[in-house]
């Protein structure tokens, strides 16, 4: 089955793993800036990830038939540096008229502090000024619940915002039915230990139905799987669900979100996207 | 197209599809693996003895222990439950201990 990532980051992955998936039936992901894995001392930092993000990236997922597209932010762990941060939020607009930025993400919070809430609501300040959709991080394992509900409170008292434009990722059990009544659409991330497995995503599409519900690998330079996307299929095949209503989840529902952006090139037929 | 059901879960949000195995038919395929999880715990449960016990005061056992007990109740969201109990506690006041009023209460303070 051919299928969209919604969140990888490839910037942590060799090009083998684009073979991969491509060879798995991925057909395209998105990639959202993160955390490097270190604090990034300046904004031309950030400049240059962002030309790999919006050229390098692209032109290496090609080799494979892949089509690559990205989300342009600082992440919340560098939030901290409120100075560095508005720095970068001020250069963003250089790179939204490349041919494949989504949007602005993934931002969000980490630790649930002042100052991540503070950057986090300049991110969607400048979202809603360059009508760009937005891709959000939730915080992990303990400050999941508060920094969900956190950004929920954040969102919904900006009454300038399309909910439906906007994609809040990482969602487990005990916050998934927040996200989804508030309007907004929801990402599942499979991970080996934290976030979620993929018979549990696949409990989640039976207990809310495929309605704004994305799965994605979250793939980056830690434990991660690339490939998880696939074994969520399988689990939803195992289970015995149709697969028209699995392409809903990992093809379709991506393409409807995406398709929002303005730099999104939706493919008519499946048969295009793999072309392509 | 997929089966569902009418009934919606928890709010208004999405329909709960109608599962495609049945209860027997997922014991069926998950017996060994909850057996093994069972015995993975009970096992690190004797190590945690064989190293001297959890430290009186360590909050993270007594929470596992809250989890443990929440898989033996009856209920339809033990997954939710358990996440919960190992979530720091959200406050819906929190922007006023920031300082960052949200714009409804700034503009009512205004007033």
């Amino acid at each position: 089955m051919y299928y969209f990532d919604p969140h990888i980051h490839m910037v942590s992955r060799t090009t083998d793993d684009y073979e991969m998936l491509a060879k798995m039936g991925c057909v395209g992901m998105s990639e959202p800036a993160f955390w490097a894995g270190f604090d990034r001392g300046s904004v031309d930092s950030f400049r240059d990830y962002f030309r790999q993000l919006t050229d390098f990236e692209r032109r290496r997922a090609a080799q494979y038939g892949l089509k690559h597209y990205t989300w342009l932010c600082i992440n919340a762990k560098e939030a901290e540096n409120v100075s560095l941060s508005r720095d970068v939020i001020a250069m963003i607009p250089e790179f939204l008229d490349r041919p494949t930025v989504l949007g602005i993400g993934e931002i969000g919070l980490n630790k649930n502090t002042r100052n991540e809430a503070i950057i986090f609501l300049e991110h969607v300040d400048l979202a809603v000024r360059y009508e760009q959709s937005i891709l959000i991080h939730t915080p992990h394992l303990e400050d999941k619940f508060q920094g969900t509900m956190m950004i929920l409170d954040m969102l919904c008292d900006d009454s300038r915002l399309d909910h439906n434009r906007v994609l809040v990722d990482h969602v487990e059990e005990h916050t998934v039915r927040h996200v989804l009544e508030e309007g907004f659409w929801a990402g599942m991330t499979l991970y080996p230990v934290s976030k979620c497995t993929p018979q549990r995503a696949a409990d989640m599409i039976e207990m809310y139905g495929p309605e704004r519900l994305l799965v994605n690998s979250a793939g980056d330079w830690g434990p991660s799987k690339p490939t998880a996307v696939p074994d969520f299929i399988i689990e939803m095949r195992r289970r015995g669900y149709p697969e028209s209503l699995i392409r809903r989840v990992v093809y379709d529902n991506p393409i409807e979100f995406f398709s929002q952006s303005r730099n999104f090139q939706a493919p008519d037929t499946v048969e295009e996207a793999v072309r392509t | 197209m997929e089966r569902r059901l009418t009934l919606k879960m928890r709010g208004d949000v999405g329909t709960m599809l109608a599962t495609q195995m049945t209860a027997q038919a997922v014991l069926d395929r998950e017996y060994l693996e909850v057996r093994a999880k069972v015995l993975e715990l009970a096992a690190t449960f004797d190590r945690l003895e064989r190293g001297g016990g959890v430290p009186v005061g360590d909050a993270r056992l007594k929470l596992v222990r809250q989890g443990l007990k929440v898989l033996l109740d009856e209920t339809s969201d033990r997954a939710e439950q358990v996440q919960l109990i190992f979530s720091r506690p959200y406050d819906d006041d929190w922007q006023k201990g920031f300082g960052m009023a949200p714009p409804a209460a700034e503009k009512s303070e205004e007033e």
